[in-house]
C-alpha cells in the first residue's frame, strides 16, 4: 500500500478505494481517473465532497490537492456543500420551459418548503434547476438521483416528491 | 421521400442491446467487411460518402479520419463523443439506450481505419441509463470476441472504456473533452496542433460524434454510393436524426433523409401544440440563430441553413408558438451560455454575461431601447476571436433575436409589456 492509498484509507471505504484502483489499467495516466474517481468517491461520502474526501482522491491519484480541488469546481455534478438524500435536478432549459418547467419548479419548491439548493430538515431532498438533461421530447421532466422523470405535471411530481424517503 | 429507417432500424428491439440479438439483424456484418478492406480503403469509402459531422461542426468524417499520421510510434486513440449537451439535443441519447452495438461497432471500424487500438466514449454524466447499457454492451462484446485482442477473429486488437463526464456542456467541443478525459478542468486548447495528431493523452486522436459513427457503420455495410443517394446533393448526404422538441404534438427523434424541409417535420409529429400558430423555430440547438415561420419550407441541410444565416448544428429543432416570449426564450438560452462559459477567454466569458444582463433588463420591465441597441452591439464581438466556439455559438441566438424579433420588441418596450406573463399549461389540461 502507497503512502497516498494509506491517507486516502482514513477517509475513504476500502471498496471506494478498491474500485478506483481498478481503473488503472484503463488509461494511460493516473490523472484520467480523476472524474470516475471523484464520482466513486462522492457516492461513497453521501452525495457530496467534503474537503476530506478531495484531500484523499488526490493523494490516490498522487495529485496536488488543488489540482483535484480545481476540478471539483468546474463540473455541476459535483457538490461541496451537503445534499439531500436525494437530489432533485429540474430541467429549466428552453424545451422545458416551454412544456412548463416553470410550474414544476414552483411545485417541487412548495412541496419541499425549502430554497433552491437548500436542503429539507429531515436532510430527506434537496433540489437545484438545472441545464438542458437531454429529455426534451418529454419536457418537463427531471432527474431524481440517477432516475429521470418525464412528462411531468404538477400533480405527478408532487406524487413523485412525497414518496421519496 | 424514403422512411426507411437505418440508424433507428434497432429502436424498439430490444434484443439488439445482446451481441447474439445485433448479429442477427445483420450486426458486425459492417465491422467484418472493414476488416476484409485495407485501412485506407475504409477511410476512401466513408471520404466518397460525404458523410459530415453529425455532432454540430459538420466536419466531413473520412477527412479527419485521413489526418492522423500512419506512420508514428505513438499510440492512437478514438474518442466518441456522446457528450450530447446542447439545449434540445436528445437523439444520442436514443442511439446509445436502443443500439449500443450500432455505436461499437462503428468505433471499431474507426479504430481500424486509423490503426487505433483504444476508444474512449465520452458520456455526459448525467446519461447513468445510456452508460449502464452501454457499459453492459461493452462486457458483451469482450465476452462475444467483438473487443479485445482478436476483433472478429482478425488480430486486430482494440480495447474500448466508458469514461463518464460531471456535468459541463464545453466537453462536447472536443479539445475540452480531451482535457476532462485526462482529468482536468474541461477547458478548451489552442489549435493547432489538431487533435489528430496531438490529441488524447499527446496521441493521435480522432473525435466523432455518435451518430456521425453510426453513419460509418452502415457506410461500410452498403457502401458509399448508396448514402450518397439520400440527401439534398453531394455536400449533404445520408439518413439524418432530428430531434424535435417545444410546441409540437409529439415531440421526438425522428429519422428522414438530410435535407428534409423543415414543414414536413413539423407535420410528421402532428403538427404544432393544440393547433396553434407557428412563431419561431430553432433548427440546430440552443447555438443556432432562431427562424421565422416564413421560413417554414427550409430544406434541413448544413449548406442551406448556413445560406439562410443558421445551421444545422446537432439537428435538435425547437419549435415555439405564438405564445412564445422570444425574448424570455432567447434568455432561457443566454443564461445557459454564460453559465457555461468556461472563462479563458475575456469575449467569451464577459460577453455571455453581458447578453444575459441586458436581456434580463428588457425582460423584467426595467429596460429600454436603449438597451437593445446596445445588446445589437455587444453581439458581433462575442463570437470569433476565442479559442472555441461557445462565445460563436452563444451570440447565435441572440442575433436572430435582434435581427428578427427587434420590432417586437420595441412595440412591447413602448407599450410596457415585459415581464410578458408566462403561459401556464397545465390548468388546461394540457398534459393530461
Amino acid at each position: 500500500m502507497t503512502s497516498g492509498q494509506r491517507a486516502a484509507s482514513e477517509v475513504l471505504p476500502e471498496s471506494a478505494i478498491e474500485e478506483i484502483l481498478a481503473l488503472k489499467p484503463k488509461y494511460p495516466t493516473l490523472e484520467a481517473l480523476t472524474l470516475p474517481a471523484l464520482h466513486i468517491a462522492q457516492r461513497a461520502s453521501g452525495g457530496w465532497l467534503p474537503e476530506s474526501a478531495i484531500e484523499a482522491v488526490a493523494h490516490l491519484l498522487e495529485l496536488p490537492v488543488a489540482r483535484v480541488a480545481g476540478v471539483v469546481s468546474f463540473y455541476d455534478m459535483y457538490h461541496v456543500r451537503p445534499v439531500g438524500r436525494h437530489r432533485i435536478r429540474v430541467c429549466t432549459n428552453l424545451s422545458c420551459q416551454l412544456r412548463g418547467s416553470g410550474e414544476i419548479l414552483e411545485t417541487i419548491g412548495q412541496e419541499l418548503g425549502v430554497d433552491e439548493g437548500q436542503v429539507t430538515s429531515d436532510g430527506r431532498c434537496s433540489f437545484v434547476q438545472f441545464e438542458c438533461l437531454g429529455s426534451c421530447d418529454t419536457a418537463p421532466m427531471i432527474m431524481v438521483d440517477d432516475d429521470y422523470h418525464e412528462n411531468l405535471t404538477p400533480e405527478r411530481v408532487r406524487q413523485i416528491v412525497r414518496e421519496l424517503k | 421521400m424514403s422512411t426507411e429507417r437505418v440508424l433507428m432500424r434497432n429502436v424498439g428491439r430490444p434484443e439488439a442491446l445482446t451481441v447474439r440479438g445485433y448479429r442477427e439483424g445483420g450486426g458486425y456484418d459492417a465491422l467484418a467487411k472493414a476488416l476484409r478492406l485495407q485501412p485506407e480503403e475504409v477511410i476512401e469509402e466513408v471520404k466518397r460518402s460525404g458523410l459530415r459531422g453529425r455532432g454540430g461542426a459538420g466536419f466531413p468524417c473520412g477527412a479527419k479520419w485521413s489526418f492522423v499520421p500512419r506512420q508514428t510510434p505513438k499510440p492512437k486513440y478514438i474518442v466518441c463523443n456522446a457528450d450530447e449537451s446542447e439545449p434540445g439535443t436528445f437523439k444520442d441519447r436514443l442511439l446509445m439506450e436502443h443500439d449500443p452495438h450500432q455505436l461499437i461497432e462503428g468505433c471499431i471500424i474507426a479504430g481500424w481505419a486509423v490503426g487505433a487500438n483504444t476508444t474512449y466514449i465520452y458520456i455526459r454524466g448525467e446519461y447513468t441509463k445510456a452508460a449502464a447499457i452501454l457499459e453492459s454492451a461493452v462486457r458483451d462484446a469482450y465476452d462475444s470476441g467483438v473487443l479485445g485482442t482478436n476483433v472478429l477473429g482478425s488480430g486486430f486488437r482494440h480495447d474500448m472504456v466508458v469514461h463518464r463526464g460531471a456535468g459541463a456542456y464545453i466537453c462536447g467541443e472536443e479539445t475540452g473533452m480531451l482535457e476532462s478525459l485526462e482529468g482536468k478542468r474541461g477547458q478548451p486548447r489552442v489549435k493547432p496542433p489538431f487533435p489528430a495528431v496531438v490529441g488524447a493523452f499527446g496521441c493521435p486522436t480522432v473525435i466523432n460524434n455518435v451518430e456521425t459513427l453510426c453513419c460509418a457503420t452502415h457506410i461500410l455495410l452498403r457502401g458509399a454510393d448508396w448514402f450518397k443517394s439520400i440527401g439534398t446533393d453531394e455536400r449533404n448526404t445520408g439518413p439524418k436524426l432530428y430531434a424535435i422538441s417545444g410546441h409540437v404534438e409529439r415531440p421526438g427523434t425522428y429519422e428522414y433523409p438530410i435535407g428534409v424541409p423543415f414543414q414536413t417535420l413539423l407535420d410528421g409529429c402532428g403538427g404544432m401544440y393544440r393547433g396553434r400558430e407557428l412563431k419561431a423555430f430553432i433548427p440546430g440547438g440552443a447555438s443556432a440563430p432562431m427562424m421565422k415561420a416564413s421560413d417554414r419550407g427550409i430544406k434541413m441541410d448544413f449548406d442551406t441553413l448556413a445560406k439562410a444565416g443558421s445551421m444545422l448544428g446537432s439537428a435538435a429543432v425547437i419549435v415555439m408558438d405564438e405564445t412564445t416570449c422570444m425574448v424570455r426564450a432567447t434568455l432561457r438560452l443566454a443564461k445557459f451560455f454564460a453559465h457555461e462559459s468556461c472563462g479563458q477567454c475575456t469575449p467569451c466569458r464577459e460577453g455571455t454575461n453581458w447578453m444575459k444582463i441586458l436581456l434580463q433588463r428588457i425582460h423584467s420591465g426595467q429596460g429600454s431601447e436603449a438597451d437593445l441597441d446596445l445588446l445589437a452591439r455587444v453581439v458581433p464581438n462575442v463570437g470569433g476571436i476565442s479559442l472555441c466556439a461557445l462565445g460563436d455559438a452563444a451570440q447565435g441566438p441572440v442575433r436572430s433575436l435582434v435581427d428578427k424579433f427587434s420590432d417586437e420588441i420595441r412595440e412591447n418596450l413602448r407599450a410596457g409589456r415585459y415581464p410578458t406573463p408566462a403561459p401556464r399549461y397545465f390548468d388546461q389540461g394540457a398534459a393530461a
